[in-house]
């Protein structure tokens, strides 16, 4: 089960801080103003600890990562 | 509101059907409908049966909200009187769309089935508080719906209490989530879902937030039944819905036309192009720009709006004109839009006005590529769908620019009704 979690960034709790680009650059780049683009907001096993590593480590808790719903493909922002 | 922008028609060769419900007051006295000719022509709105019924008679009807969403009416109205707790009500007619006048003219014409839309929807879903947000530049209209809801009142007509506010006129002001922040005692600014207004807005409690156009055809559809509402309009979008055609077509204003009415025949009915047309905006400032010759398909999109742009206007100067306002009425809260929209606008506008360079165009669809879905609203998303819409359609404007520099009409006066300055920035959010 590759789609059991997915990553959602707040945008209005987002300040930019780019932690979660440097913890988890599988996932998560930077644009040019520095807020976080998702490549995929579908989290695999193997990627989840790194996940989770980065979702602690953002400084407004605007990174979150949640339980994939059924029948439903994963969203961004 | 100026009696100017009020008044919906102003040609003569009007053809029927256009204009028979929701505009009919209008159309057999010629003025705004005051609560006796309102009681006598309709009768008090059926708020008895509403809880069993309206429901089940809006979502047979197929009826779709009005603002722009085009979401189920009552789908929306069965969720929230499903959620736990009382309910509230909010009428939002603050249409902060620059080039639309289709709520403020309905509400200076039809007040009362606006508000018989929505006492009829809090019987729906057991509210007994009606919000009606109206924009803090239009006065005028507050008063006089203030004045309408006091004629309600001296005649007890309804259980329901409602009250009108004004609030700021920003851009992001008409989104559900602004108003529910705003009647909080917040800033009328977008707020990030979940939680959705349906199952935690005002107070905290289940809420139903419709357009008031949404409100006025659910006033009829309580009196007259789903079937008779999909007499006109097609089968799979039903009913009327108010247009506000501008631009180059004879005789602009607000027209009461079945859904599915094509953009083609929509100019039509205002009189057809008033000269030679370049390309027409659909939706607004939050729509996409048309070619011309019009698509046979092509429909009036969002919030019933069509803007009619001569040939010899310069298409990429409207958009970065529209683009630099959008920039400005960000709320400022998502980087995203704070940033990316006003980059998005000055590309633009390099290339609308400056000598923009060979990477001007790889930069301007690259951050394009970066506004859509990172946002609490939809702002950057209405923002990227124009720009990008415009590059397709004035494409070879955009060579010529690139090229050449500016066209001879990029200096212009602009066409689109742009306002100068966002509404009054200083103004705050409050």
């Amino acid at each position: 089960m590759s789609r059991d979690h997915e990553l959602t960034v707040d945008f209005a709790a987002c300040d930019g801080h780019g932690l979660c680009a440097e913890l988890l650059p599988e996932r998560i780049a930077l644009d040019e103003w520095g807020y976080p683009v998702l490549r995929d907001s579908a989290v695999p096993g193997p990627l989840l600890a790194h996940a989770r590593r980065a979702v602690a480590a953002c400084p407004v808790l605007a990174l979150r990562l949640r339980p994939a719903r059924r029948g439903e493909g994963p969203r961004t922002g | 509101m100026t009696s100017e922008t009020a008044m919906p028609i102003t040609g003569q060769d009007m053809p029927v059907p256009y204009g028979v419900r929701l505009l009919s007051g209008w159309f057999a006295t010629g003025g705004p409908t005051g609560l006796d000719e309102h009681l006598a022509r309709f009768g008090a709105a059926p708020t008895g049966r509403a809880p069993a019924t309206l429901a089940d008679d809006v979502e047979a009807a197929g009826l779709t909200g009005r603002g722009g969403g085009a979401f189920p009416t009552g789908r929306k109205l069965r969720t929230v009187a499903a959620q736990r707790g009382p309910a509230v009500v909010v009428a939002n007619g603050m249409e902060s769309e620059p080039a639309s006048r289709k709520d403020e003219t309905l509400l200076a014409l039809a007040p009362h089935l606006v508000l018989d839309g929505a006492v009829l929807a809090a019987a729906a879903t057991g509210a007994s508080t009606v919000h009606l947000c109206l924009p803090r530049t239009r006065s005028d209209q507050a008063a006089l719906l203030g004045q309408a809801v006091a004629d309600r009142n001296r005649v007890r007509l309804d259980e329901a209490g409602i009250r009108v506010h004004t609030l700021p006129h920003h851009f992001v002001s008409s989104e559900e989530t602004s108003l529910v922040s705003w009647l909080n005692g917040g800033g009328a600014r977008p707020r990030p879902t979940p939680p959705r207004p349906f199952e935690k807005g005002v107070g905290k409690r289940p809420t139903f937030i419709a357009n008031v156009e949404t409100l006025a055809h659910m006033a009829l559809i309580a009196r007259y039944g789903p079937d008779w509402f999909r007499e006109l309009g097609g089968a799979d979008a039903p009913g009327t819905t108010l247009v506000t055609l501008s631009g180059a077509v004879r005789n602009p204003g607000v027209y009461e036309m079945p859904m599915g009415t094509s953009a083609r025949q929509a100019l039509t009915v205002a009189g057809g192009p008033s000269s030679r047309l370049g390309a027409v905006l659909a939706g607004g400032f939050f729509g996409s720009w048309l070619p011309v010759p019009l698509d046979p398909a092509a429909r009036p999109r969002g919030a019933g709006v069509l803007v009619a742009l001569p040939e010899d206007a310069c298409g990429l100067a409207e958009t970065a004109a529209v683009l630099a306002y959008l920039g400005g009425q960000s709320a400022g809260q998502c980087g995203p839009c704070t940033f990316g929209v006003p980059s998005v606008a000055e590309d633009f506008a390099e290339l609308a006005w400056g000598r923009p360079g060979a990477e001007l165009l790889e930069r301007l669809h690259r951050r394009l590529g970066l506004l859509p879905g990172r946002g609490a609203c939809r702002h950057p998303d209405g923002a990227a769908r124009l720009a990008t819409s415009a590059l397709q359609v004035f494409g070879d404007d955009v060579l010529r620019h690139l090229q050449y520099g500016p066209c001879p009409h990029a200096a212009e006066p602009l066409r689109l009704p742009v306002p100068a300055d966002g509404p009054a920035a200083e103004e705050g959010w409050r």
